[in-house]
């Protein structure tokens, strides 16, 4: 491959957030309402858990595990630049100003990944489940009429797979190891496990898009969803939990207790300084 | 029995000769000495502790940069600040990687950090107190460790002389983004160009205290170039930085706080002014501002981490157990 493939948005080529910016300044891309709307779902999702994750570096329980999720972290903060970069197009917003200066009600992250880290055990467990779901979501999104949000897709689609194997080797590693990384990692589905539930509601915008061939349909996914992660649980000799699903709301704005101060966070030094560059 | 003894006595000396003859001459050659070859238990040593605390370093160094990913003021810096902490990380892995080869444990030397009984840099004690730190860490901090470490590529012992080839790649991009920082903020708002020179102000003085005491001050130097494990001497490696700190505060429209600081026409070097080394030695013996938060939060890792440590550990040998009687019944 060459490298001037690098900036021309098809899928399968190696994109960067600089790259979707570029063009959406330029004016070549720019996305309708319901697409932009669509892709802030997308990069909320990943902005926040890349978010969470960032935590970890210093704080893991092996340097490996330094590593290993701090580069899940900047990989997810990476496909959340895109997806941004490329929402902001139909507004006349950078990622910036999506991320820093919006309030909390206007993020769209679903509850899944607004929950805490807990121990590695939850980090874990909450890594699992959105990894397999991304997977799937970003496989099928590949496919998507609207070209940059495939190519975006492509390329995350390659990383979330190593994300999912991460996440399965520790599920296997922490459900076979000790009596005590046992109960923690059961322990852990049960706290996780209600907000998987979310990620696959369909709404009105998810059915307009998947209609014009733009989105992937939520609910779709669980099929594979559910196999696949069973697949696993059964060779770490676990089961889903049986615990009531939460409602959700995230993509309404309506947010678990905890993206507050996630924002709170994240955002106090850009607002301290408004219109500064960095 | 007894002549056997004296004659196992007697090769062991004649090996032991031989391998120190060995090792003299691989070093007056300037060449490497592998992990299997004979060396001196003092050089065996020396190399083990500075190894192991620039080891610890990178991971305590780690903490005041971790601090501030999370409130990142652009997406760019944090994807940016995220990838630096994560490779302070991997060069921590490689050193210790490099120190385990001289017959150290990693489990023993995170055991003697976490216990007080390791030293670690010292510059990693003072607080990153704005975003500018993170700027100035990357300008004066990075910048002096590269200073310090590009003639270690050349040092004597193959895996410590490797490990730094790949790590100064990367100290030179970490530099480069500090450096950048500064400069964004230097050419920003009123509030930001204070920001970034009250950062200079606080780092200067201790990135020049990084390269260690006085050379009339540091009785292991002279032996450690005698074995090429160091190049230069501290005082000649901090004239160096100076100079190069000078040229390049210049660029980000910012001063460095020492009006001391000259070229000396006659020895052809830069000199600067006095350096507060009872300060120096207070952090380094433990009273520093943050000694003790570093210390706990790194204890805090290591001890949240122990069960998940533990879990591998079993699963591994579960594993290799179940190969094990695989392979049997086959």
């Amino acid at each position: 491959m060459s490298n001037e493939s690098a900036t021309r948005i098809t899928p399968g080529n190696a994109l960067r957030p600089e790259d979707i910016a570029l063009e959406v300044n330029t004016g070549l891309v720019k996305p309708g309402e319901d697409a932009a709307e669509y892709a802030l779902r997308l990069g909320d999702d990943a902005l926040i858990l890349a978010q969470r994750l960032g935590h970890w570096i210093s704080r893991a329980p092996e340097l490996e595990e330094d590593v290993a999720l701090g580069n899940i972290a900047l990989d997810q903060l990476g496909h959340a630049r895109s997806f941004l970069s490329y929402a902001g197009g139909a507004w006349g917003k950078s990622e910036d100003d999506l991320a820093y200066f919006r309030r909390e009600p206007e993020f769209r992250s679903a509850h899944l990944f607004e929950q805490p880290n807990g121990d590695f055990a939850v980090t874990i467990a909450r890594q699992f489940l959105v990894s397999y779901y991304q997977f799937e979501l970003y496989r099928r999104l590949t496919e998507s009429a609207d070209s940059t949000l495939s190519a975006i897709a492509a390329k995350a689609v390659k990383e979330v797979d190593y994300h999912r194997d991460h996440s399965a080797q520790w599920v296997l590693r922490l459900a076979l190891g000790t009596e005590e990384s046992r109960e923690r990692i059961q322990h852990a589905f049960k706290l996780i496990w209600p907000y998987v539930d979310e990620l696959f509601h369909d709404d009105e915008l998810t059915t307009r898009l998947t209609e014009a061939g733009v989105a992937v349909e939520p609910s779709s996914l669980r099929g594979d969803f559910d196999r696949l992660t069973a697949e696993v649980l059964a060779e770490a000799e676990l089961e889903a939990p049986e615990v009531p699903a939460a409602p959700g709301g995230g993509r309404r704005g309506r947010h678990s207790e905890h993206l507050g101060y996630i924002l709170a966070e994240m955002q106090v030094l850009a607002r301290e300084h408004p219109g500064a560059k960095w | 029995m007894a002549s056997q003894i004296l004659q196992s006595e007697q090769d062991e000396g004649a090996l032991e000769a031989e391998g120190k003859a060995y090792f003299d001459r691989i070093i007056s050659e300037d060449s490497r000495i592998e992990p299997r070859d004979w060396m001196p238990a003092g050089y065996r040593k020396t190399l083990l502790r500075q190894i192991s605390q620039h080891a610890h370093s990178e991971i305590i160094g780690m903490q005041p940069e971790a601090n501030w990913i999370s409130r990142a003021p652009s997406l760019k810096r944090k994807a940016i600040l995220m990838a630096k902490v994560q490779d302070e990380a991997g060069h921590g892995l490689y050193l210790y990687s490099a120190a385990e080869t001289l017959g150290q444990s990693r489990d023993q030397m995170m055991e003697d950090l976490i216990a007080g009984k390791a030293r670690y840099s010292s510059i990693f004690n003072y607080p990153a107190l704005t975003w500018a730190d993170m700027g100035a860490i990357g300008w004066l901090v990075d910048g002096a460790a590269i200073c310090n470490q590009v003639p270690l590529c050349r040092a004597s012992y193959g895996p410590y002389g490797r490990a730094m080839v790949r790590i100064c790649k990367e100290e030179s991009f970490h530099q480069r983004q500090g450096f950048e920082i500064l400069l964004e903020l230097s050419h920003g708002t009123p509030e930001q160009k204070q920001m970034a020179q009250d950062a200079v102000n606080r780092w200067y003085a201790p990135s020049l205290m990084m390269f260690g005491p006085p050379d009339d001050d540091s009785p292991n130097s002279k032996q450690s170039m005698a074995w090429n494990i160091k190049r230069f001497s501290n005082d000649e490696l901090r004239s160096r930085f100076v100079g190069m700190m000078v040229e390049q505060v210049r660029v980000l429209g910012l001063t460095l706080p020492d009006s001391e600081i000259r070229f000396n026409e006659e020895t052809k070097k830069w000199e600067h002014g006095p350096l507060d080394w009872d300060e120096f030695k207070e952090v380094l013996n433990g009273r520093g501002p943050c000694n003790a938060q570093r210390l706990e939060r790194r204890r805090e890792a290591h001890d949240n981490g122990a069960w998940v440590r533990e879990a591998a550990a079993a699963y591994a040998e579960k594993q290799s157990r179940k190969q094990a009687e695989k392979e049997l019944a086959a």
